[in-house]
């Protein structure tokens, strides 16, 4: 049986999300206190000793990203951005913390900006998340009153000022370097990397961006020693994750349990299993830009990794189950009518390509199975060309779900 | 509040455009960004009225065009789609007598279709202006819209 073990979402449910009151006596800003009290680059060298790689969606080192921050500059102008423009079809966990602990993410920003020295930072909000908004906001108020935030911060004499930005319904804005552009007010159209965040981002400053759940975890990993962290989880992936768990099971919702998981311990103890009692045909892993993965990978430890290696993708912590009762046509469709809809259309490739896949898509319904063969290959091979020369990670995402149901499902796919 | 008023409460920095342009759009009766408005806007933030335009066109949350009073954002992505959301989108817009995108005459409501709004453990999900509205029936639909219609 899989148990929870809730870091990032320690308070969840337990405190009231309005009150910073209850957050300090459940232990609040005691791992900020600590922090300021010790010399800043105790924060890189803790989450080196964690292990903590994003949460959202790249499993990058977390330490990586925020050294590259701490070492660009010792004196410039530094800014830290939290990405909460969560639109990962099927996933919610960022929403889930913001909703019902925002204190924890807003104390996890101060930490990261004392790490690297910035004295400013921003929420990239998604503009749908009005609850997670206005929560936010609130928590930041509470804390300037408490002087949490603002100049000299507990009188370490370190000053940190933080605001909420909102998006406006962009699922490509939630790509780091697209979102920097949107937080400067402007369309959002990708920067061309290099150069990184860390050395040139908001407007050309070094900044370091980070998700929400991945700040969240920020608290207890200073609290409790990058040690006490590493000791949780897989080797290569430690730590807790959130998984979000939707369609064909009993009970849809969100736990945080170790990394290393078992997918079909997810299914069956956290989620209840699925509605008409069958095993799941599919698991679609990580949202539209995930993958498809079938029954048989029920065993398969869930860490960034080892998915890897077995052609998935953990993601976001997105887990979508179809039934097996369910055709698989109708959500292919659907992935490539949202890659169509999101391309912003600055690259030829994926302007032209993200149309074309989702138009022969559509011609899969009506087609005989020869002919579906024949589209499902002329499908992955524009894919395939997409993912060599779009200019964004947005155009290079379609191939992972076409891939990885043709490589599953293609029988199906033919047949019905 | 008139646009004057709502413009003099952000810094004249070209940050603020998005957050401008959010306060404007919600303090319009008919939920939409006026030509007016954006002119104002580029006035107040020294920037050229084709880069509002711009960045109005480019998001999906902003509309030049005058919608009702709610705004139904009903959302249509993989976990929606597969829990059975377009039958009761169908539904809903034949009860409105509006297709995707339209407002009804009576200036009440306009139909939208969005993206995932992360309520995927309780789909069919939607919004209707700020309140989100989850596990969606035909039933459920129709008392909605009562309800609406009468406050
Ligand atoms: C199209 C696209 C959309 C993305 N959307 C999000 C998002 O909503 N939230 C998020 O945290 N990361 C998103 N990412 C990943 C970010 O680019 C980036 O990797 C992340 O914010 C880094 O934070 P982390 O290291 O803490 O994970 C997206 C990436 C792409 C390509
Ligand atoms: S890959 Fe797609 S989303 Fe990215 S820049 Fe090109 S057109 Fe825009």
């Amino acid at each position: 049986m899989v148990e929870e073990k809730r870091i990032a979402l320690k308070n969840s449910g337990l405190i009231n999300p309005e009150s910073i009151d209850e957050y300090i006596n459940a232990g609040g800003y005691t791992a900020l206190k600590k922090a300021l009290a010790e010399d800043v680059s105790k924060v890189v060298e803790e989450l080196t000793a964690a292990g903590l790689r994003g949460r959202g969606g790249a499993g990058f080192p977390t330490s990586i990203k925020n050294k590259a921050a701490a070492d660009f500059c010792s004196d410039c102008e530094k800014y830290i951005v939290c990405n909460a423009d969560e639109g990962e079809p099927g996933t919610f966990k960022d929403r889930i913390i913001m909703e019902t602990d925002p204190h924890i993410l807003v104390e996890g920003m101060i930490i990261a900006a004392y790490g690297i020295g910035a004295g400013m930072g921003y929420v990239y909000i998604r503009g749908e998340y009005y609850t997670s908004i206005s929560r936010i906001k609130k928590a930041i108020e509470q804390a300037y009153e408490k002087g949490f935030l603002g100049k000299n911060i507990l009188s370490s004499g370190f000053n940190f000022d933080l605001e909420i930005k909102l998006g406006a319904g962009s699922y490509l804005c939630g790509e780091e370097l697209t979102l920097l552009e949107s937080l400067e007010g402007k369309r959002g159209y990708p920067r061309i990397k290099p150069p990184f965040p860390a050395e040139k981002g908001l407007w050309g400053k070094p900044t370091l961006i980070n998700n929400v759940e991945t700040l969240a975890n920020f608290p207890a990993i200073i609290l409790n020693g990058g040690q006490w962290y590493r000791s949780i989880g897989t080797e290569k992936t430690p730590g807790t994750k959130i998984f979000t768990i939707s369609g064909d099971v009993n009970a849809p919702g969100f736990c945080e349990v170790p990394l290393g998981v078992k997918l079909g311990d997810l299914i069956n103890d956290i989620a209840g299993g699925t509605t008409n009692g069958e095993p799941w045909k599919t698991a679609l892993l990580g949202g539209a830009a995930g993958t498809f993965v079938p029954y048989s990978f029920a065993n398969i430890e869930m860490d960034y990794d080892k998915l890897k290696a077995h052609g998935a993708t953990l993601g976001s912590g997105a887990v979508i189950v179809i039934g097996s009762d369910k055709p698989l046509i109708p959500t292919l469709q659907n992935i490539l009518k949202f890659f169509k809809h999101e391309s912003c259309g600055k690259c030829v490739p994926c302007r032209l390509g993200t149309n074309y896949i989702y138009e022969q898509s559509l011609r899969l319904t009506n087609e005989k199975p020869q002919g579906r063969s024949l589209l499902l290959d002329d499908m992955i091979k524009q894919a395939q060309i997409m993912a060599k020369s779009s200019l964004c990670p947005l155009g290079q995402s379609p191939i992972l779900p076409i891939e990885s149901i043709n490589t599953h499902f293609r029988e199906q796919l033919l047949n019905e | 509040m008139d646009t004057q008023e709502i413009l003099n409460k952000f810094k004249p920095t070209k940050d603020n455009l998005l957050p401008i342009l959010h306060s404007l759009q919600d303090n319009n009766p008919q939920n939409y960004l006026t030509d007016e408005a954006l002119r104002a806007t580029a006035k107040h933030l020294n920037i050229s009225l084709s880069s509002v335009y711009g960045v109005v066109g480019y998001y999906t949350m902003f509309s030049r065009k005058p919608r009702g009073k709610y705004v139904i954002r009903f959302c249509t992505s993989p976990v929606c789609s597969l829990m059975g959301s377009i039958n009761v989108l169908d539904f809903f817009s034949q009860r409105l007598g509006i297709a995707i995108g339209e407002t009804t005459s009576d200036g009440i409501f306009t139909l939208e279709e969005s993206e995932c709004l992360g309520r995927c453990s309780k789909a069919p999900a939607m919004m209707i202006n700020k309140q989100h509205y989850v596990n969606l029936t035909p039933e459920l639909i129709e008392s909605i819209i009562q309800q609406l219609k009468n406050s």
